[in-house]
């Protein structure tokens, strides 16, 4: 569920690098108000716990296959939200920096559909709700599930919103949805199941941890009020952006109003007709080359239907000549080092 | 269980490359890092129909590969990894979009383009991520990230979390294999045990840092994290920021391999 | 020098489960003493341990360094005079390079950097690791572990040196290195272990702790030697000194 750079737009991943920074100061203040630093060697090894228990197979009854655990919303149980988050947060930027698994630009995101969303959201209204009636063996087996399950849930909604706002998939925001909430469903259950037999497992054998986290969290005001403002900076996000995207980048809706209507062959000949145009126009204007750039770069920019440069053939070479030569230096330099040493 | 120990070990090698030395193993970390986020910004900042111009953005990549004279199978084949989820996602691409173009007479969906365009960003950007770590090392990131004013005791906690992961594979690994050796034949850890076999790593894991804490409250640990002197940022330093910002801001706005083509083609003529 | 004496007055200790584990201990341990504490699994070493470094504190009873009690308000002094050294290395190797571990506890205590390269570099120089000083933990042999961990303690330049089991899972040559380290250092030492042999050579005084209690207190030879009270306290003599061809003592 890991988003990568590719997937968003810079504006998408800097909005969500600052709202989970906001998170994480707070979170780290918290800590230290609560002068939880014990905390923080207990981050630590469950990071790094997690981190290595998302590769252990746990197998699934009846399907002879497995499955594996996200484990934001165990952190989230086992340390508090706060701790939990900054946990979470500290394992996924191991992971994007050591395994590319997530962008640095995505962390944001990642952070945010990974760890805010469990944390912040599941844990409070979910786990918390239905523990606050009293904590017994079937109740927390029930919240865990549950909770782990609708935090995967909304993290995977997350994904989808982040990718379509940021205009980087020809996947119609409705098919997208459907692919990415019905696979985290499957993975959701694994996942509820196996967090809810792990908490039932600590709470019967020490169940102060899971009691300790708690504290200090009360379901008051206080977190709904957080909630209720995180939605709130999400929902303006979504309608602000909606907006820019739909002017800008009017494709995805274009494309489904081409399929429908059926016009889709005639924007097919206007494109290659441009191409021709462009292909004269470029080979024709030789000297004059800041004209012919700059229009070229407007014309990729702005208009629709245009077709991006890349595709034409001046394009083409271009881009194979700059490979060759990017290849041929990187050989040469190597070259050369290996020569000196 | 292989997986866990395939991670550990290529954890380790990027360690290792880490320790280096060369021209950019060299440069300041902060330098380093705010280079590839303005990589990575400007990889991103291309939409959705562009290949060509950002081809030129591979001189980055190529350029740290050589200078730090770093191994690239191994890291191309992360690279890869790393793409699954893209190459997952956009696959389809081909065929949700309707479009077609002629290239070079033949006819091929719109898709195709929009499909190779992300999956070039996306090894440029997750080359960006692994090259950043192969030349700088977790431990003068953590300077660079206190440099950004990122608060100590979260780094200090990241720093934790690496240190700990060796520990915990060399735990989970032995735990796991005990578990085989009495449970041929299975995949994987069964339902039965799944809340006793990581519950127990987990009680075990609270306790280690029970005794981490008290070694560190043994050591005059009160919340505060000092790291060591900071190395100062210096022109060379300045220079590799300055330079590389230019070249992704200039090819950004101007179609660089276009124009090379848009030269030669000029010249055959 | 009496403000390095180290006095055990009474201390008095339960567990939040009922368990007695530390009952009405009292010594007194001078500067440049070697001590040996024994006793078998669950007597109360580790907690005894505890009680000294201010980690709990006793239901009654008191801990003084020198003229100082351990209360929560001595305790920054306390831990910079006195240095403990884990049982498990890797818990108290924290940091990502042995250089910052070695380097944690004077940082803590707000030294000048500059100072806190020269302490780093006489602990590592102490030991003998100074070639590992940039080497990350998981790279580290046991042996090296715990030498790195020796000198992490020594960095903060204690006076008393505490070490629960140092030779513990240590190959023959690392632990025979260690030995040779501890009988190297001037400092007081208290050294738990279940190594007698090794305790028999650092230590020129032993206390036996039996079920919470001190079984017996008096020099290395009086007490290893003794069959009887060793037996009792669920120990044996050390390995060295049985099956002894002159005396007989010691018959396994």
């Amino acid at each position: 569920m890991h988003m990568a750079d590719a997937l968003i737009s810079p504006v998408v991943g800097g909005i969500m690098l600052i709202n989970t920074a906001g998170v994480a100061v707070y979170s780290i203040k918290k800590i230290k108000n609560d002068m939880d630093e014990k905390k923080v060697p207990l981050m630590g090894v469950m990071g790094a716990f997690v981190f290595v228990a998302q590769m252990i197979n746990f197998s699934i009854p009846g399907t002879g296959s497995s499955g594996h655990i996200g484990g934001g919303m165990l952190l989230a149980i086992l340390l508090g939200p706060y701790a939990g988050f900054l946990t979470m947060a500290s394992i996924l930027f191991i992971q994007a920096l050591f395994f590319g698994d997530g962008g640095l630009l995505a962390y944001g995101c990642n952070l945010f559909n990974l760890g805010f969303c469990t944390c912040f959201i599941a844990y409070p209204l979910i786990y918390k709700w239905i523990i606050c009636k009293g904590a017994e063996s079937k109740r927390i087996f029930r919240a865990s599930m549950f909770s782990a399950l609708i935090g995967l849930q909304m993290g995977a909604f997350s994904v989808v919103i982040e990718t379509f706002i940021s205009g980087k998939t020809e996947l119609t925001f409705g098919t997208f949805l459907l692919m990415m909430q019905s696979i985290h469903l499957a993975i959701g259950l694994v996942e509820g199941v196996v967090t809810a037999t792990i908490i039932t497992f600590i709470w019967r054998a020490r169940p102060e941890i899971i009691e300790k986290a708690a504290i200090g969290e009360a379901l008051g005001n206080i977190y709904i009020k957080k909630v209720l403002i995180g939605i709130l900076i999400a929902v303006v996000m979504v309608g602000g952006l909606l907006s820019w995207f739909a002017s800008k980048n009017p494709d995805g809706l274009e494309w489904s109003i081409g399929k429908n209507s059926g016009t889709t062959e005639v924007k097919a000949q206007d494109e290659i007709y441009n191409t021709l145009q462009e292909i004269q126009s470029k080979t024709v204007f030789l000297p004059d080359y800041s004209f012919k750039i700059n229009e070229g770069a407007t014309q990729a920019e702005n208009a629709w239907p245009s077709i991006n440069s890349g595709t034409s053939i001046s394009g083409i070479v271009g881009g194979t000549l700059t490979l060759t030569l990017a290849t041929f230096i990187g050989l040469v330099i190597r070259w050369g080092k290996r020569k000196s040493s | 269980m292989q997986s866990i120990i395939n991670s550990l070990y290529n954890m380790r090698s990027l360690d290792e490359l880490a320790k280096k030395e060369s021209l950019i193993h060299s440069l300041h970390p902060l330098v380093k890092l705010l280079t590839t986020f303005i990589y990575l910004s400007v990889v991103v900042s291309f939409g959705r129909y562009e290949i060509g111009g950002l081809l030129h953005l591979i001189f980055y990549p190529i350029l740290i590969f050589s200078l730090a004279e770093l191994p690239v199978v191994p890291i191309l084949k992360r690279i890869l990894y790393a793409q699954s989820f893209i190459i997952g996602i956009c696959i389809l691409n081909p065929l949700f979009d309707q479009h077609t173009i002629i290239l070079g007479g033949i006819v091929i969906s719109r898709g195709w383009i929009t499909f190779l365009s992300i999956f070039i960003k996306g090894g440029l950007t997750a080359a960006a991520s692994i090259l950043l770590i192969a030349t700088t090392g977790i431990d003068r990131l953590a300077v660079a990230l206190r440099m950004l004013k990122i608060p100590r005791i979260f780094v200090l906690q990241l720093l934790l979390t690496y240190r700990y992961i060796t520990v915990m594979i060399e735990e989970v690994s032995r735990m796991v294999r005990a578990y085989s050796l009495r449970a041929p034949g299975q995949k994987g850890i069964q339902r039965s045990v799944w809340g006793s076999f990581a519950g127990q790593l987990i009680l075990r894991t609270f306790d280690r840092s029970q005794r981490v804490y008290q070694s560190m409250i043994l050591r005059g640990f009160t919340g505060e994290y000092n790291t060591g002197a900071v190395a100062k940022v210096n022109f060379k330093d300045f220079a590799y920021l300055a330079g590389w910002s230019l070249f992704f801001i200039i090819g950004r706005i101007f179609n660089i391999p276009m124009f090379i083509g848009i030269l030669v083609i000029g010249v055959i003529k | 020098m009496s403000h390095h004496k180290l006095e055990v007055r009474s201390l008095n200790f339960s567990y939040p489960d009922g368990h007695e584990a530390v009952k009405n201990i009292s010594f007194t341990i001078n500067h440049g003493e070697s001590v040996g504490i024994i006793g078998a699994n669950g007597a109360g070493k580790s907690t005894l341990l505890m009680l000294l470094m201010g980690v709990i504190f006793p239901h009654s009873g008191e801990v003084l360094l020198g003229d100082v009690h351990v209360t929560p308000k001595t305790l920054p002094m306390i831990r910079q005079r006195l240095g403990m050294v884990f049982q498990d290395p890797d818990d108290q190797l924290f940091m990502t390079t042995v250089y910052d571990d070695v380097a944690f506890g004077p940082r803590n205590y707000k030294l000048d950097e500059n100072e806190v390269q020269s302490r780093v570099t006489k602990a590592l120089n102490l030991v003998g690791i100074s070639n590992l000083k940039d080497r990350a933990p998981f790279k580290l042999s046991g042996g090296e572990k715990r030498s790195a961990t020796i000198a992490s303690v020594l960095s903060m330049e204690p006076d008393v040196l505490i070490m629960d089991e140092p030779t513990a899972a240590l190959d023959p040559k690392s632990r025979r290195r260690v030995i040779g380290l501890l009988k190297s250092f001037e400092h007081t030492k208290i050294i738990t272990s279940h190594d007698l042999d090794m305790v028999f050579e650092t230590c020129k005084r032993i206390i036996v702790i039996k079920e919470g209690e001190v079984a017996a207190d008096g020099t290395a030879v009086e007490i290893l030697t003794n069959v009887e009270l060793l037996d009792d306290c669920r120990l044996e003599i050390p390995l060295s000194l049985q099956n002894c061809p002159r005396c007989g003592k010691g018959k396994a």
